[in-house]
Parts: C-alpha cells; sequence; structure tokens
C-alpha cells in the first residue's frame, strides 16, 4: 500500500487535519459577530479589521500581553539557570539520594496543576506575591525546572568527561571552566531546554489564572472578557487567539531544527 | 555512561537551588493540602483535628464525595484510554511519513508543531468554535451528513467525540516528534543490510524500527498519560466538564470542588489522592523503562 505516493498523501491529510481548525478561527477573527452568527461561510466575504483594532486599541489587551510575555521570559531564565549545575551533577557525579532525588525532582513533572491550585493561592496570597507576574513565574518552576534538569542532563551525558579532566589539568578553575568551555559545548541543550519551558509556560492556563486578577492578568485570563454580559464576542475571541499563536509561531521557526532533539530530550 | 560518573558528595551543592525552587513550589503548597485534609473548620479559621475522615469520605464511593471521584476517575481513565490508543499508532504513522531531506523537513516540522504552542485555552476556543453546530465548520459538516444530533453542549456523545478529536489534534504531534527523533537515531547501516537481505517495508518497520522505537514510545506514553490524566483547560473551554457530568474529568473535579465551593477538607483529600495515583503510574514507568534498559545492556 505504501509507494511512493502514500507518505506525501498520508502526511498532506495530517496537516489538513491540523490545519483546518486553526484556519477556521483565523477566518472567523475576520468576521463581524453579526457575520459569525448569520451563517457558515468558508472565507470571509466582508473582512473586518475590527476586532483586531478593538484589542490593539485597549491598553488592557496590550498589558495582559506584556504579562505573559514577562512572565513566561522570568520563568525560561530561572528555570534553565538553576537547573544547569543540577544537571551537571548527575550527569557526572554520584552522591548520597542522587536517584531518589532525581526521580523525585520528575515526580513533579507529573502532578497535576489542579492538585495545587487551592494551595498556591494561599501560599502567595500569604506571602504578598498573589496577582505579580512573580507568582505565575515561581508557580511555573514546579514543573518547568525538573524538566529543564532532565533534558539538560540529557545533553550534558553527551558531553565526554575528558573534556572536563583536560581543563582542570590545564589549570582551569570550575567556574571558569564551566563558562568558558562547558557552556558553549552545550548550547544546543541551553536552547531546547529553553524552548520547552517557554512552550510550558506560555500554554499553561490554570495556574496563571488562579494566581492572578488585576493586576498581573495574563493573556488567557484577559481572553474571558470576550464573554461578556453581552453574550459571546466570537470574532474578539478569534483575533485574539490569532495572536497568541504568534508568538509561537516565531518561537519554532527559529528552532525548528532543534526541535526533533529535543523532544528526544537527548537521551535516545 | 553510569560507570564513568565520579562519588562525590560535594556534587550536592550543584542540587541546591534547585532544590531549593522545587521544595518551595511543591512541598511548602502541598504541606498545606496535607493540613487541609486531615482538618475541619467551623470558619473564621478555627480548625480541629478531623483524622481520616475526609479520606474515608472520599474513598467510600456510597458518599456522594466518593460517587464523585469514583466517575471522574472512571471516565479521565476511559478518556486517556481512548486518546492513548489513537494517538500513539497515529503518531508513529505519521513520523514514517515526515520528509527526509530538503527544505521541507524545516516546514512539515514547523506545522506540526504549531498545535503544541497554542496556549491550551485558545485551542479549547478554537475546537468550542469548529464544533459549534450553528457556525463551526465541523459541527455544520457533521449535521450535514446526517448526525442531526450533533451538539457539544447537550448531547453527551457529541462532546466525547469533540474532546478525543480535540486532544489528538492537539497531542499526536508530539508522539509524532518523538518518533522521529528516534528514527533519525537509527543507523544507517541497519536500513542497508535490511536492503542487502531483500526485507520489504513491513519487514523494516516491525524488525528495525519499532524496537528501534521502544524507548521514545514509552517517553511518548507516558508524557501523553500524565497529559490525559490531568488535563483541564481545554474540556473546560469547550463543554465546561458538561453536559451535566459528562467530561467532568479529576481536575476540573477537583477544582470545582476547592475553588467554587471551598470544600477544603474534601477538596485536600481529593488533591493527595490524584497525585498519590499519577505518581504510582509515574513510579511504574520509570522501574519498567530502568529495568528494561538494564536488560538491554546486560
Amino acid at each position: 500500500m505504501r509507494g511512493t505516493m502514500g507518505r506525501p498523501l498520508g502526511m498532506a491529510l495530517y496537516m489538513l487535519f491540523l490545519l483546518i481548525p486553526v484556519y477556521w478561527l483565523i477566518n472567523m477573527s475576520f468576521k463581524t459577530n453579526t457575520d459569525i452568527m448569520s451563517g457558515l461561510t468558508l472565507w470571509p466575504h466582508a473582512p473586518v479589521l475590527d476586532n483586531y483594532r478593538k484589542i490593539f486599541n485597549d491598553p488592557d489587551w496590550h498589558a495582559s500581553f506584556i504579562n505573559s510575555i514577562l512572565y513566561v521570559a522570568v520563568n525560561t531564565v530561572v528555570s534553565v539557570t538553576i537547573a544547569l549545575p543540577a544537571a551537571y551533577a548527575f550527569s557526572r557525579y554520584r552522591f548520597i539520594g542522587d536517584k531518589p532525588l532525581f526521580f523525585w525532582l520528575l515526580s513533579n513533572l507529573m502532578a497535576p496543576p489542579a492538585v495545587y491550585a487551592m494551595p498556591f493561592f494561599n501560599l502567595y496570597s500569604s506571602i504578598g506575591l498573589f496577582d505579580s507576574i512573580w507568582a505565575v513565574a515561581l508557580a511555573h518552576c514546579l514543573f518547568n525546572v525538573p524538566l529543564a534538569v532532565w533534558i539538560l542532563e540529557g545533553f550534558i551525558s553527551g558531553v565526554p568527561r575528558e573534556i572536563d579532566e583536560t581543563a582542570m589539568i590545564d589549570g582551569y578553575s570550575f567556574p571558569r571552566f564551566f563558562i568558558k568551555i562547558f557552556l558553549p559545548l552545550i548550547a544546543n541543550g541551553i536552547g531546547v531546554a529553553a524552548f520547552f519551558c517557554f512552550m510550558f509556560s506560555w500554554v499553561e492556563q490554570l495556574l496563571a489564572s488562579t494566581l492572578t486578577t488585576v493586576d498581573a492578568k495574563p493573556i488567557a485570563a484577559m481572553m474571558s472578557r470576550a464573554y461578556s454580559a453581552a453574550g459571546l464576542d466570537w470574532g474578539l475571541l478569534s483575533a485574539a487567539g490569532v495572536l497568541t499563536m504568534i508568538p509561537g509561531a516565531i518561537v519554532i521557526w527559529f528552532v525548528r531544527n532543534h526541535i526533533a532533539k529535543g523532544f528526544a530530550l537527548g537521551r535516545v | 555512561m553510569t560507570e564513568t560518573k565520579i562519588w562525590d558528595n560535594r556534587a550536592w551543592f550543584f542540587v541546591v537551588p534547585v532544590l531549593v525552587f522545587v521544595l518551595f513550589s511543591s512541598l511548602i503548597p502541598m504541606m498545606t493540602v496535607l493540613n487541609y485534609s486531615v482538618q475541619d473548620t467551623m470558619g473564621q479559621n478555627n480548625f480541629f483535628w478531623n483524622g481520616a475522615g475526609w479520606f474515608q469520605n472520599l474513598l467510600d464511593p456510597t458518599t456522594e464525595v466518593g460517587k464523585r471521584f469514583q466517575g471522574a476517575l472512571a471516565r479521565n481513565l476511559i478518556f486517556s484510554f481512548v486518546v492513548l490508543a489513537l494517538e500513539i499508532p497515529l503518531g508513529i504513522a505519521v513520523s514514517l511519513c515526515i520528509p527526509k531531506h530538503g527544505w521541507k523537513v524545516g516546514a512539515v516540522l514547523v506545522i506540526i508543531a504549531l498545535p503544541l504552542l497554542i496556549p491550551y485555552n485558545v485551542v479549547g476556543v478554537i475546537w468550542q468554535l469548529f464544533t459549534r453546530g450553528d457556525i463551526g465548520l465541523l459541527g455544520v459538516g457533521l449535521r450535514a451528513i446526517g448526525f442531526t444530533g450533533f451538539n457539544v453542549t447537550q448531547d453527551a456523545t457529541s462532546a466525547w467525540f469533540t474532546l478525543v478529536i480535540m486532544d489528538v489534534w492537539h497531542w499526536t504531534s508530539m508522539v509524532a516528534l518523538l518518533c522521529y527523533a528516534g528514527l533519525k537515531a537509527i543507523p544507517d547501516a541497519y536500513y542497508q543490510a535490511a536492503r542487502i537481505d531483500g526485507a520489504n517495508r513491513w519487514a523494516v518497520f516491525t524488525n528495525i524500527e519499532l524496537p528501534k522505537l521502544r524507548k521514545v514510545l514509552i517517553i511518548g506514553m507516558l508524557l501523553r498519560f500524565m497529559g490525559s490524566f490531568m488535563i483541564y483547560t481545554e474540556p473546560f473551554t469547550v463543554t465546561g466538564g458538561g453536559p451535566g457530568e459528562a467530561t467532568s474529568f479529576l481536575s476540573i473535579d477537583l477544582v470545582k470542588m476547592a475553588l467554587g465551593q471551598v470544600d477544603l477538607g474534601n477538596a485536600a483529600a481529593y488533591s493527595l489522592v490524584y497525585n498519590l495515583i499519577t505518581l504510582t503510574v509515574c513510579w511504574i514507568f520509570f522501574t519498567y523503562t530502568t529495568h528494561a534498559d538494564a536488560k538491554e545492556t546486560a
């Protein structure tokens, strides 16, 4: 069955399946609500930019976009920075409790965010971080730090130990060796880890909206604004949806050659 | 690789920052949950000891909370089973169809990765709109070809159908990318040997590719099981857990209980049991993979 045409055809069908719902969202974002409700059309017959205009002219929408980008950035930087030395330790050394510790770290990756919604709410309220980008950035560390450790450990294990030893013999101090020699060697791994931290923090919504109300409202929570008293603003919702897809799409474009590698988590 | 590791307890210093962060974001919140799970309150911050009461309540299938928990657990397990059964084979098939060379590789990878980078609530919005019986392409299409009862908000079968298709749409790409990475790691020599032996496509797949993919498939299955077992935002956006209780999975039910009804004791016991189940599954997977690894290297 699988001739020379089978594979491209299968791929084309799958991509069609992926893209049609996305196209549908884009299509709706260029329609007015009356247009949307009046029935099904495959493309916007009278395309309007009103929905996008509404978003671009509203400071609340800007603020929520910036909030989202800020907490994702803070989380990515923090996660990767603290995961690096730990991943190095797990990859190079054996120490008391290393295996249980590694498993315990990974088990956090598997913890349902819903379990943490209520305790996080209490914790961040009590230390005065509630409704700040820091609360969300820290909360996302729960799953991003273990993930970064896991990915980086895989990449570091791929670098031969001899390199560390040679540098020591050449008289490098550990910090200098780590920054000057080691980091460039695992630059790919750092990129992949950062990409995954970005991705999981960007798409997560339950914790992000539980931990914020007004000041640090993320874009995901802002979208609930389309569910107003006047009913659902489908056009606005679609336009906001399209806009939230853009950062992800840009990031994938830049890291496309590393994506597959990262999904193998460096360990295969 | 393990033999080259050096025994040195000072390595702990490298792990301290991670430990501090993860303790802060995992253990401290869990203490609160533990606290609530064994106490009851009369309001005004007056707590008193309740022992295992909440847990007995939860695990007793005759109580209301017990029924809720059992129902959500059963629905969640069925959902996980169904999406895994669809996504794993489909993901393998897609990975085999990804082009091997040229500019197409990048383009295909970008499109495949797209659903993974869409915020969960937008995924929900897309499918909510797409499956609307009056204005959505899929909803209208299904009605046009005879499924007149298709209605996500009122018909349980429609709701389930939508959530399953949505999950397949959202996550099959992850399985495909994992398998693609696994396939790329197979040395060319294996394929050459197969060609010399005159093996057909199916033989190459079952004798070379599938065994080599075993490890990535285990990772993929674990990630997909956990993902579907924790799913919250997407079904919440599409169905809100309805119609009735039809798509109230564990996370949805728990959030309803904890933040909606502020039923702290029951919610805390619920959280702990839920977390324990995911941990157990996670642990079984890990021991199984390390065991299988050990066998392979032996």
